[in-house]
């Protein structure tokens, strides 16, 4: 019996525990050197956002970063809602959302490779074939010089901002008939390497040596061919802020940190192209 | 001396008493807290609209939210698994609980209670690396995902709560009414089925519903195999189911779109409670 009740006593302590911590976080002082920096949002931004973070703490060793990977909307209603010093958004903000006090600093570009299975034949594709494929008026292999087989579209799910950058920059927005949607940009390159039929785009900074990786236009994604426009299909990492209000000390530091020329190493070695130079 | 141990007694009747609490009291906030962030966007889509209309398009300039086809593909997707799993669920803990030999009951419980503790992403992920690209070849159509795949990962993850307990059921048979059968000239075999299976018969019954439960409140597994498209379902189509309908697209929504995910977890709640409900009904009248 003593026993069952040390342990009841362990629970309710360590239950006790997790409420404090839930209630400390949100009652982080803003305005004082120190402190932390919260972040939150867009999961495409994760390898960018990651590595900017760990270089910010290991210079700053007082300030403690965080980084929440929830999704671009999430990441906007947080920082409007003051759940976050910082929201990140892998597109542009909604009229809406900029009517609602926020506004948004891009800090990289990032390239959305469009990728089939490795034994495709296919390896360059148009804008314009490219847009008929996602909206159901090429939907064999053959009509692009690959294999006599179906076409089979996997995409991401609605709201996602790779889907959303990849819907925008192809005008194919509400016409796609996806066969898959897929929670997350490793999802969508395991199913491609798995189907022979597949065609699906992830955020460049993802795609390895599993699926191929055509050119669009006859142009490959890479960091020069992005920034230079050259490549077509690319949308922006913004940094999410409220207009009226001011950051904090921590945040300001890291704000400024992430859009500076020296982050533009670091942005570029997570596979991201920078903005700043 | 007594008072002290009256005393003691008390306190640990308090504790038990509000730990009991606060399990109630946590079904009581999640119904409360569903309803009340499910019933707006409802209210405001119209609830035949809700749940007839056969198109979910939530991002869409015009929004559409139908959730019919999440609603068929679960209830089709739950049988389906339910027809596949439950069979071959009874036969193995009829043969283990009756028939098998003691080292072999012994390794195959240690086996089922090891497929127990496998995580649902685990299943998700052999089915997408494995099951998915095995469908596609075997039945020559451009892609495995599909309600057939969800079926399949569906039926071999309620085996093991359907064969737990089921066991326990027939392992509580009274020994006495097996002998009486077998002395009765019965074959074993005709005994296992004709007497001890009605025996247990409320067991089992409660363990299917308890796979019942499993299969229509998988999510994460689901999402892998299942395509999640939202179409009405078919056997090699890409469907959406009701728990992947809100799991998929929760962390990006916003707005009316994510209080419609809301409500659909609130069907889905409604759903559970029904099949519940309805378990509880049949058991009463059958003891009745």
């Amino acid at each position: 019996m003593k026993k069952k009740l040390i342990a009841l006593g362990l629970c309710a302590v360590m239950a006790l525990g997790a409420l404090a911590g839930c209630g400390s976080n949100s009652e982080e002082p803003s305005g004082e050197t120190g402190g932390t920096v919260a972040t939150d949002g867009s999961t495409s931004m994760e390898a960018v956002i990651g590595s900017l973070g760990e270089k910010f703490m290991e210079e700053n060793p007082d300030i403690s970063f965080t980084y929440n990977p929830t999704g671009s909307g999430t990441g906007i209603t947080a920082v409007s809602e003051g759940r976050c010093d910082i929201g990140l958004s892998s597109r542009d903000l909604k009229d809406e959302e900029k009517d609602a006090g926020l506004e948004a600093t891009e800090v990289a570009l990032d390239g959305i490779a469009v990728v089939v299975n490795s034994e495709n034949e296919v390896s360059d594709l148009s804008m314009e074939q490219i847009k008929d494929i996602y909206t159901g008026k090429i939907t064999n292999w053959s009509e692009l010089g690959g294999a006599d087989s179906e076409i089979v579209l996997i995409g991401r799910e609605a709201g996602s901002g790779t889907r959303d950058g990849f819907e925008s920059i192809t005008e194919t927005e509400e016409q796609c008939a996806y066969r898959q949607e897929l929670t997350s940009t490793g999802d969508v390159i395991t199913t491609v390497s798995k189907n022979p039929n597949a065609i699906g785009y992830a955020s460049l900074a993802a795609v390895d040596e599993s699926v191929k990786t055509v050119t669009v236009d006859g142009v490959s994604p890479s960091e020069d061919t992005i920034s230079d426009g050259s490549y077509k299909i690319q949308r922006p990492f913004m940094l999410v802020t409220k207009a009226d209000s001011q950051l904090s000390d921590a945040a300001q530091k890291f704000f400024d940190y992430a859009t500076s020329a020296e982050a533009a190493e670091i942005i570029s070695g997570a596979g991201a192209v920078p903005v700043a130079k | 001396m007594m008072n002290l141990r009256a005393k003691s007694e008390n306190i640990i009747h308090g504790v038990f008493l509000i730990l009991g609490l606060v399990t109630v009291g946590a079904v009581l906030l999640i119904t409360v807290y569903l309803i009340v962030s499910g019933i707006p966007a409802i209210s405001k889509i119209g609830i035949r609209d809700f749940v007839f209309n056969t198109h979910w398009n939530s991002t869409g300039s015009e929004p559409q939210f139908g959730i019919l086809p999440f609603i068929m593909t679960s209830i089709y997707g739950t049988a389906g698994a339910i027809l596949i799993g439950a069979p071959i669920s009874f036969l193995v803990a009829v043969y283990l609980s009756k028939v098998a030999p003691a080292g072999l009951r012994h390794g195959a419980e240690t086996a089922i209670s090891l497929l127990a503790g496998i995580p649902s992403v685990v299943y998700g992920l052999v089915g997408m690396m494995v099951l998915v690209p095995a469908v596609m070849n075997i039945f020559n159509v451009p892609d495995g995902a599909s309600l057939l795949a969800a079926i399949i990962v569906l039926a071999i993850m309620i085996m093991p709560s359907v064969v737990k307990v089921s066991l326990n059921a027939l392992d509580a048979v009274p020994p006495e009414y097996e002998e009486a059968s077998l002395a009765l000239g019965a074959t074993p075999i005709e005994t296992y089925f004709r007497v001890s299976t009605p025996a247990a018969k409320s067991g089992i019954a409660a363990a299917i519903v308890l796979g019942v439960g499993r299969a229509i409140g998988e999510a994460m597994a689901v999402m892998m195999v299942a395509g999640n498209a939202a179409n009405m379902p078919g056997l090699f189509e890409s469907v959406r189911f009701l728990t992947t309908a809100v799991a998929s697209e929760m962390s990006y929504a916003a707005g009316l779109q994510r209080e419609a995910l809301f409500s659909i977890a609130l069907v889905l709640f409604l759903f559970i409670m029904l099949i519940n409900a309805a378990l509880n009904y049949f058991l009463k009248r059958e003891r009745a």
